[in-house]
């Protein structure tokens, strides 16, 4: 299994960095979104849940072009079908992918969270940033898996393109809130409130009640 | 009219490689494949002719394990298929009209991708790029090849694991000749494997078939040994 998942991380990582079409895209969608945000909002900074709110839905669209783009390789080059010849547990490519797609998500907020910290927010990022990026794994780690089962059942469809955000958008919401919640204190002029642990309970449960489905489905959506 | 045999009319063989008795696939409402029955035997190459849409790559993809049969028995190296099919996996080689090639991939990176889902040394990875003459531009990414060269690419991909059973659609296409030299030893009936291979190419075919298949509409209109069967018959399926 270990082997498998490293051929197929590996794979993964050297198309992304010979095609450079998912990072790079995502990091300057966010970006790009931060200064609509600053002119439609016409305000210098940002603190609180509104800067909360506006970083993980920022985060959240960024995050559905990483994983429309997820599985269009082994869709249209045949590497289902590679996969599917080989002897390997199907689950392999689960973990291969949610870790691939995570990969993608903390690489593009290395560029999108200071972006956001010079473009909107009020209060400094520094002394939040311990705390944030606690947030935004827990985060990342269920839009990983979400995206990876929503990706994994629309690209053998017709229209992945539009199929993918639409049943990735409703069960991705509840990260949204969760995150935003969980940050809100964190963003807020003075951020002297402690993290508010059942929000982060919350996203903890949801990422593992889904990691657990995604587990189970997997499978079922890789064969005919 | 081509008749279809009965399939206890179909050589009667030992040890076979792959048993269909009354295999039927379907894609909605279309029968891709209805009532197909044979047996090959371990070593034995069938070739299976017939128009476009025929059914022909629908059948290799069963035996291939990638698509279901909806109804009908499939046994492929003794394996159930579909109940038993992660047993035949790694047993079974597909050259299909994909190459099942990461396009920016290099062809070594893509035969080192497989290598490891299927338990294969590098030592074997560069046989099988030497094999195929490919060795001097396997470090090239395989969308600058050209489509010869990742045919060949794709040749050796489908042999990398020495699998028992063989599963080519058209194998030859886009080879010039001293390629098809090339990979004979590979895929040819010199590789002494069970081979399925789907040809539009009567003369070709008949002289690497044991037995020879004809569908026409998803069904066999045509299950003979090979000595039986003549060029015309074959081109018969074609009209």
């Amino acid at each position: 299994m270990r082997r498998t998942v490293g051929a197929l991380l590996r794979k993964e990582l050297l198309v992304e960095l010979r095609t450079l079409e998912s990072v790079p895209g995502m990091s300057l969608f966010a970006v790009t979104t931060f200064v609509v945000f600053h002119f439609a909002l016409n305000r210098n900074s940002v603190d609180g849940d509104l800067a909360a709110g506006i970083l993980w839905v920022t985060l959240l669209f960024a995050a559905i072009l990483g994983i429309n783009r997820l599985f269009v390789a082994d869709a249209d080059q045949g590497g289902f079908d590679g996969f599917l010849l080989a002897p390997v547990d199907r689950s392999a490519m689960l973990i291969a992918k949610v870790a691939t797609l995570l990969a993608y998500l903390l690489a593009f907020e290395i560029v999108a969270v200071p972006a956001f910290g010079l473009l909107l927010l009020g209060p400094s990022l520094g002394k939040a940033m311990p705390q944030l990026l606690g947030v935004l794994a827990l985060g990342d780690l269920g839009v990983a898996v979400i995206g990876t089962l929503v990706a994994a059942l629309a690209v053998r469809t017709r229209a992945r393109d539009l199929l993918g955000p639409l049943l990735a958008l409703p069960l991705l919401v509840p990260i949204v809130i969760g995150g935003a919640r969980a940050s809100s204190p964190l963003l807020a002029l003075g951020h002297h409130t402690a993290l508010p642990g059942r929000w982060l309970v919350t996203l903890g449960l949801y990422d593992l009640v889904f990691g657990l489905i995604a587990y189970a489905l997997f499978d079922f959506l890789l064969e005919d | 009219m081509i008749s279809a045999p009965a399939p206890t009319s179909a050589p009667a063989l030992d040890a076979p490689a792959l048993e269909l008795e009354g295999l039927a696939r379907h894609f909605g409402e279309r029968e891709a494949l209805s009532g197909v029955s044979l047996t090959l035997a371990e070593g034995q190459t069938l070739v299976v002719f017939g128009p476009n849409g025929a059914g022909k790559t629908t059948l290799l993809r069963v035996l291939a394990t990638l698509l279901r049969p909806h109804s009908g028995r499939v046994t492929v190296l003794g394996c159930s298929i579909p109940d038993q099919s992660w047993a035949a996996r790694g047993r079974l080689g597909l050259l299909g009209h994909e190459p099942l090639l990461y396009r920016e991939l290099t062809a070594k990176e893509n035969l080192r991708f497989h290598a490891r889902l299927h338990g294969v040394s590098d030592e074997r990875v560069a046989e099988v790029l030497d094999a195929v003459a490919i060795s001097a531009r396997s470090g090239e990414p395989v969308r600058n090849l050209s489509r010869g060269m990742v045919q060949r690419v794709a040749v050796a991909r489908a042999v990398l694991h020495e699998p028992e059973l063989l599963l080519l659609d058209e194998p030859y296409s886009n080879l010039d000749p001293a390629a098809i030299e090339l990979v004979a030893p590979l895929i040819g009936s010199a590789s002494a494997r069970t081979r399925v291979i789907c040809s539009h190419d009567p003369g070709g075919g008949l002289a690497e078939a044991d037995v020879v298949l004809g569908l026409r509409d998803g069904r066999a209109v045509m299950l003979a040994r090979a000595g039986e069967v003549q060029s015309d018959q074959i081109a018969e399926l074609y009209r």
